[in-house]
C-alpha cells in the first residue's frame, strides 16, 4: 500500500534511507491532494466565464512541506518517549489559582491600562474588539462547557440559544406596544433606560425555556445522534429567523436596538447623561468601558454559577453522567432530567450572552448565528479542555484574540502580496487545531482532572482512566 | 397531475445524489460506528475537483466530446477524492480509534471546517458557475398547460446512479472485500482474529464512500451548474438524514432514504414553501431519530454493558 509508513504506530526509528523514501511517499500524496485544489484556481473573467489560473508554486510548497515535515517527524527519535509529561497539572493547583487571580486583576484594570498605553482614540478598538469580543466568547465557552464539558453532551447548535437570547432582547426592547404601555404606566423615559436590565433576565429565561423545549425530545439519544440533531435545531432556528420576515425582518435584521444604560443613566451628551452627571467630558468611550465591565460581570457570573453547580447534587450527577451513563442509570439518576438541566442552564447563559451581544451591536441579523459560530464556540471548549474553566478562558483568548491579531498583521501583505488576507486563514487554523488537539491531547490544553468532591484527600484523576461521553 | 409527475422526476434526480452521498455515511457508521461529519465536505471537494478537471479538459486541452470529457472527469474525480478520504482517515480518524467516544466526531467536525476553508482560501468564496450542458429535454407527456419533461441531465444522473449502485452492491455482496467489510461490520475483533486486515478494510470503506461521493459531486455540478465552497454542509446533513431515515448501517436503506429525502424536499418546495425546504428535511431528521431511531431498514441497536 502506498505511504504505509504514514501509520501512526510506526515507533521504531527508521534508517535515513527508509525515512527519505517514506517522506517521498508523503510528498507524492501531497502532490495528489494538491494538484486539483491548489494548482488550478477557478476565476471569473470579464465575460463572467470561469477560467483557470495555474499556480504550480503552491503545489511545490505543499509537497515540500509534506516531504520535509514527514522527514523531520521521522527523524525525531524520542518523539514517543515521556508520555507522562504531557499532562499539565493545572486545575485546582496553586498555579491555576495564581493564573486566575492574575488574569482577573489584569481584566479589571485592562480598560484603563489601554487608555494609559495607547490613548483615548486607539483604546476604543482595543477595549471593544479585543476585550469585549473575547469576553463574549469566554462567556459562551463557559456556557457551552456546562453542556459539553460537564454533562458530556455534544451540542452543535449552541448558537441557536445565543440567537434566541439576542432576538428576544431585540424584539422585546424595540417593541413599540411594550414601549407605549410602559410610557403610559410609568413615564416615557422609563423603558428606553431600563429595557436592557429588564429584558436581559427575560432573554436568558426564554433561552433556557427553548433549551428545555428542544432538549426534551432528543436528550435520550446517544452522543453522536444528539450532536447532529442539535445541529439541525440550530439550522432550523436560523432559517426561521431568515424566513419569518414579519417578525424578524429576515436577512435585513433588526436595527435600533436600545443600548444598556448605566443603571438608568444613559450614555449620551445630554444634561442627564452619564458624562454630565459625573462631571466628565463626553466621549463614547465610557459606554464601551461600561460594556466591558458588564460582559466581564456576566462571564464571571457564568463561571461562579458553574463552579457552584458542580458541587450541588445536580452538578455531580452531570459529571457522573459524562463518565458513564449506564452506571448512572443503575444508581437511580434520572438521566433525562439531569441532561435537561444541563442543557437548559447552558442555553440560559447563551441567552444572556446573546442579549448582551444584541445590546452591544445595536443591530442583529441571522448572519451572526451560523453553524460556524457554533463550531468556533465548540472549538474553544474542546481546545481548552472539556470541563476546565480556566482552559476554556485561555482558549477563547488565544482563538478570538488570535483572530483579531490576524487582522492587525498588515505587514504580511508586503510579504505575500496585496491580496493576502490573514483573516481568511483563521477558520482553517481552527479546524486543523481541533483535529490536532483530538489526536495529541484529547482532553484539551488542560487535561488533568480533579474530582469536584473527594474523600479525605484530593487526588488527580488521569484523563486516560475515564471514558467520556460514553453511552 | 402533470405537475405531480414532473416533481416526482425532479425528486428522484435529487434523491439519487443524496443516496450516493448517504452510502458513504452509512458504510462508515456501520463499520466503525462514527458519524463522518466531514463526508459532506469531501463531497464538496469532489465537486470542485470535477469542476476544475472539467474546465481543464474543455478549455486547456480542448476536448470536443462532452461525454468523453465527463467520463474522464468522473474517473479522475473518483481517484483523487478517494485519495483525500484515505488521507483524512489516516491522519484524523485512525489515531483516535482508542480514544473516548466523541473524539472522532470532534475530529471530523474539525476536518469539515478545515476542508471548507481550505477550498474557500484556495478557490475563492464566490459561486463557480459552470457553462450549461446537457440541456436538451424529452417531452414525456404534453398536458393541457403543463408538459412533463425529462432532461438529458436527469437521465444521466438516474442512469449513472443505477449503474453504480448495481456495481456497488455486487462489490459488497460478491467480492472478498465486500465479505471482509461485512464481517468487520458485524464484529471487528472477531474479524481480525480470523485474519482480516481490519485497518485496511476500514480505509477501503472510506475510499469507496468517497468514490461514490465523487460521482455525486460531478452529478451535482452538472445538475445545478454552480459550485460553492459551502455546498458540502447542507447536502451533507441531508444525506446523513437520508442514511438515518433508511436505517444507518443499511446500504439499501441509504438509497431508499436518499430518494425519500429528495422527494420530500421537492414536493415540499413544490406544494408548500421553498423557503422552508431545508427546515422540512431537518425536521424529518429529528423526528426519525426520536421516533424511529433504527430507521426504515436498520437493525435496532442493542446496548451492551
Amino acid at each position: 500500500m502506498p505511504g504505509a509508513g504514514l501509520d501512526h504506530s510506526s515507533t521504531q526509528s527508521l534508517g535515513i534511507g527508509a525515512a527519505i523514501i517514506d517522506a517521498g511517499k508523503a510528498g507524492l500524496l501531497a502532490l495528489g491532494l494538491a494538484v486539483p485544489i491548489l494548482a488550478l484556481r477557478t476565476e471569473t473573467n470579464l465575460e463572467n466565464q470561469l477560467i483557470l489560473r495555474e499556480r504550480w508554486d503552491y503545489v511545490a510548497i505543499a509537497v515540500a512541506v509534506a516531504f520535509f515535515g514527514r522527514l523531520v517527524y521521522l527523524m525525531i527519535p524520542a518523539r514517543r518517549a515521556a508520555p507522562k509529561a504531557r499532562s499539565l497539572t493545572f486545575n485546582g493547583s496553586g498555579i491555576a489559582r495564581a493564573v486566575a487571580i492574575i488574569g482577573l486583576a489584569l481584566l479589571i484594570v485592562y480598560p484603563f491600562l489601554m487608555l494609559l498605553l495607547v490613548g483615548k482614540a486607539a483604546s476604543l478598538k482595543w477595549i471593544d474588539n479585543f476585550g469585549i469580543q473575547i469576553l463574549i466568547y469566554v462567556m459562551l465557552g463557559w456556557g457551552l462547557n456546562i453542556v459539553v464539558g460537564l454533562a458530556g453532551l455534544l451540542d452543535l447548535g449552541y448558537v441557536a440559544f445565543y440567537a434566541v437570547g439576542a432576538y428576544s432582547y431585540a424584539l422585546l426592547a424595540a417593541n413599540e406596544p411594550i414601549k407605549q404601555f410602559m410610557a403610559d404606566m410609568i413615564g416615557p423615559s422609563f423603558w428606553p433606560l431600563w429595557a436592557f436590565w429588564i429584558c436581559l433576565p427575560v432573554a436568558g429565561i426564554l433561552s433556557a425555556f427553548w433549551g428545555i423545549i428542544l432538549g426534551f425530545p432528543v436528550l435520550r439519544l446517544r452522543g453522536d445522534y444528539l450532536a447532529i440533531v442539535t445541529l439541525a435545531f440550530g439550522e432550523i432556528i436560523r432559517m426561521v429567523l431568515i424566513n419569518w420576515i414579519d417578525v424578524t425582518n429576515g436577512y435585513a435584521g433588526i436595527s435600533g436596538i436600545p443600548r444598556p444604560s448605566f443603571f438608568g443613566i444613559p450614555f449620551n451628551a445630554s444634561d442627564s447623561g452619564f458624562s454630565a452627571i459625573f462631571g466628565l467630558e463626553f466621549t463614547p468611550l465610557y459606554r464601551t468601558i461600561f460594556l466591558f465591565y458588564l460582559i466581564l460581570g456576566l462571564a464571571l457570573l457564568t463561571n461562579w454559577a458553574t463552579l457552584r453547580l458542580r458541587r450541588l447534587p445536580v452538578g455531580r450527577a452531570w459529571e457522573a453522567l459524562r463518565e458513564d451513563e449506564i452506571a448512572c442509570r443503575s444508581l437511580g439518576i434520572n438521566t433525562t432530567n439531569t441532561k435537561l438541566t444541563a442543557f437548559a442552564i447552558g442555553a440560559g447563559f447563551g441567552g444572556f450572552a446573546g442579549a448582551f451581544f444584541a445590546a452591544r451591536q445595536n443591530f442583529i441579523s441571522p448572519e451572526s448565528f451560523t453553524f460556524m459560530e457554533s463550531a468556533i464556540i465548540l472549538a474553544i471548549v474542546v481546545l481548552g479542555g472539556m470541563g476546565s474553566q480556566i482552559g476554556v478562558a485561555i482558549a477563547a483568548v488565544a482563538m478570538i484574540g488570535g483572530t483579531e491579531i490576524l487582522r492587525e498583521l498588515d505587514w504580511l501583505k508586503h510579504v505575500f502580496g496585496a491580496s493576502f488576507d490573514p483573516v481568511q486563514y483563521r477558520m482553517l487554523i481552527f479546524g486543523l487545531a481541533m483535529v490536532l488537539v483530538m489526536i495529541w491531547r484529547p482532553r484539551g490544553l488542560i487535561s488533568t482532572r480533579y474530582p469536584s468532591i473527594y474523600l479525605k484527600e484530593r487526588k488527580s484523576v488521569s484523563g486516560d482512566l475515564v471514558k467520556e461521553g460514553h453511552g | 397531475m402533470e405537475y405531480f409527475f414532473q416533481q416526482l422526476i425532479n425528486g428522484m434526480t435529487l434523491g439519487s445524489i443524496y443516496g450516493l452521498i448517504a452510502i458513504g455515511y452509512t458504510m462508515v457508521f456501520g463499520i466503525i460506528g462514527m458519524v463522518n461529519f466531514a463526508h459532506g465536505d469531501v463531497f464538496m471537494v469532489s465537486a470542485f475537483i470535477a469542476l476544475i478537471f472539467f474546465l481543464f479538459l474543455t478549455q486547456v486541452l480542448g476536448f470536443g466530446s462532452l461525454v468523453l470529457a465527463l467520463l474522464v472527469v468522473l474517473l479522475l474525480g473518483m481517484a483523487l477524492t478517494s485519495l483525500w478520504a484515505w488521507t483524512i482517515e489516516r491522519l484524523a480518524y485512525r489515531p483516535l480509534s482508542g480514544s473516548f467516544r466523541l473524539a472522532p466526531l470532534i475530529s471530523a467536525i474539525g476536518m469539515s471546517i478545515f476542508l471548507m476553508n481550505l477550498v474557500q482560501v484556495a478557490q475563492g468564496p464566490r459561486n463557480k458557475p459552470v457553462p450549461p450542458m446537457l440541456n436538451d429535454i424529452i417531452v414525456l407527456r404534453d398536458g393541457a398547460n403543463y408538459a412533463v419533461t425529462l432532461s438529458y441531465k436527469q437521465i444521466l444522473i438516474i442512469v449513472t446512479t443505477t449503474v453504480l449502485l448495481i456495481a456497488f452492491s455486487f462489490l459488497v455482496q460478491r467480492t472478498a472485500l465486500g465479505r471482509a467489510q461485512r464481517a468487520c461490520e458485524q464484529d471487528r475483533r472477531m474479524a481480525s482474529l480470523l485474519g482480516i486486515d481490519v485497518d485496511r478494510t476500514v480505509s477501503l470503506t472510506f475510499v469507496i464512500g468517497a468514490a461514490l461521493a465523487a460521482v455525486a459531486g460531478l452529478l451535482y455540478m452538472v445538475h445545478y451548474g454552480v459550485v460553492n465552497f459551502a455546498d458540502g454542509f447542507v447536502p451533507g446533513v441531508k444525506a446523513f438524514t437520508a442514511a438515518v431515515l433508511g436505517g444507518i448501517g443499511s446500504l439499501p436503506g441509504a438509497v431508499i432514504g436518499g430518494l425519500l429525502i429528495g422527494l420530500i424536499e421537492t414536493f415540499w418546495s413544490a406544494y408548500f414553501s421553498i423557503d422552508y425546504k431545508d427546515v422540512a428535511t431537518f425536521c424529518v431528521l429529528a423526528i426519525t431519530l426520536i421516533f424511529l431511531p433504527s430507521g426504515l431498514l436498520g437493525r435496532p441497536e442493542v446496548e451492551k454493558v
